[in-house]
């Protein structure tokens, strides 16, 4: 699972990563997150407001943040 | 009504010297304190609802798909008013209408409301300075978008737009079929509005302390010798000095109001708060990504223009 957290760097992005953090290791699961930071890369994902959340190339999730909770609902369907 | 109760227990249960600078700070505190947590509990509740069913990409094709003569920049305005911002969003956002082919000058009467207005703010002024003057603040915003997004679409400055952007023709995030109402629905946004509000609470407390010390200890007529009507420049200088500030409403408002009791002008309080919250520093670095400067000098320019106008005739009419 290849976990892309897009934003760049006000305090909700870092606050999504942090709870993408905690979910993935609630549910155990070794899972890459790379931080999207560039513009070019970002507008490549078609959202409109960050943060935003990308789970193997899919956008899950944008211009909010999500508790830990929420996130690993999430990321356990995706499995 | 809920302040004479306060007062009450100030004074009979805690033993404090009615009128006193203290029991005035700690009525002020609590008073005001409370009404505007329910309104901010509430407004942020309704927001939220109005925003499930209100997407912004939904938003972003309407205003792609209709310009309905002119109207477009009226919408793209009240769109701004109903979306929350971050200063982070201004460039996918920007990118993300532009590319849907929405004219620059509709964008930015987004960008220019959306900070502007929110459930936040409208809250904290309606608790602090009532409906009349929130529906000044509110109209004047608006007024704002539309005649900001106009005059930079008559300026034609689409050149100045960074290469990568331009002629992209992103497809819309295709709409997802009508949401209904059900109770599951109510659930998840309260949910939503609850976390909303824990975050945003602190802050708006600590905006609202700092205001009951200022309403409890500055002397009336102290700010009025600096800022009064008296000092002609008095409005713009409050734009320079919020222009590059970086606050959000919950943050200023609070403190705004009891300045205006001690004497400054509201429409120079008013001009400060909306240059604050409506450009930053933060919102200009990250906009100069995307745009040159002259667009970029251009955007703030008028804002603030329009700002001064503003703060001018609400003083004059006030």
């Amino acid at each position: 699972m290849k976990i892309k957290i897009l934003g760049m760097g006000c305090p909700n992005c870092l606050q999504l990563e942090k709870n993408a953090r905690e979910a993935l290791q609630v549910l155990g699961i070794e899972a890459v997150i790379e931080k999207v930071t560039q513009v070019q890369e970002i507008i490549k994902y078609n959202v409109l407001q960050m943060p935003a959340l990308v789970v193997d190339e899919q956008v899950c999730l944008s211009g909010r943040i999500a508790d830990v909770e929420e996130l690993t609902d999430l990321l356990k369907n995706k499995k | 009504m809920v302040q004479e109760l306060v007062s009450w227990i100030a004074v009979t249960v805690l033993g404090l010297e009615p009128g006193s600078r203290f029991e005035q700070s700690l009525n002020f505190f609590i008073t005001d304190g409370m009404t505007i947590l329910v309104l901010l509990a509430l407004m942020t509740f309704l927001m939220s609802l109005l925003r499930f069913y209100l997407p912004i990409e939904k938003l972003r094709n309407f205003l792609a798909k209709y310009n309905w003569w002119g109207a477009d920049y009226l919408l793209a305005a009240l769109f701004g008013a109903i979306t929350p911002f971050c200063s982070c969003s201004s460039i996918p956002l920007f990118i993300g209408f532009l590319g849907a082919g929405i004219p620059l000058g509709v964008t930015f009467a987004f960008l220019i409301t959306s900070p502007l207005i929110n459930e936040v703010a409208v809250a904290l002024m309606i608790g602090l300075f009532g409906w009349k003057i929130t529906a000044i603040y509110v109209v004047a915003g608006l007024l704002m978008g539309i005649a900001g997004g106009y005059i930079i679409s008559r300026l034609k400055m689409e050149r100045f737009v960074a290469g990568f952007i331009q002629g992209k023709g992103q497809d819309g995030t295709a709409a997802e079929p009508a949401r209904k109402i059900s109770k599951a629905v109510v659930q998840l946004v309260a949910k939503e509005a609850w976390g909303i509000m824990k975050q945003v609470t602190p802050y708006v407390l600590a905006g609202v302390l700092i205001g009951a010390i200022i309403h409890g200890y500055v002397p009336r007529g102290l700010l009025e010798k600096y800022v009064g009507n008296d000092n002609v420049l008095a409005v713009p200088i409050a734009v320079a000095l919020g222009v590059p500030s970086y606050a959000s409403a919950h943050s200023v408002i609070p403190i705004i109001q009891p300045l205006v009791e001690k004497g400054v002008p509201l429409g120079t309080a008013l001009a400060f708060m909306m240059a604050t919250v409506g450009l930053s520093l933060p919102e200009a670095l990250m906009l100069k990504k995307v745009i040159r400067w002259p667009l970029l000098l251009t955007f703030f320019g008028v804002v603030s223009v329009g700002i001064s106008i503003i703060g001018y005739t609400v003083n004059a009419v006030w």
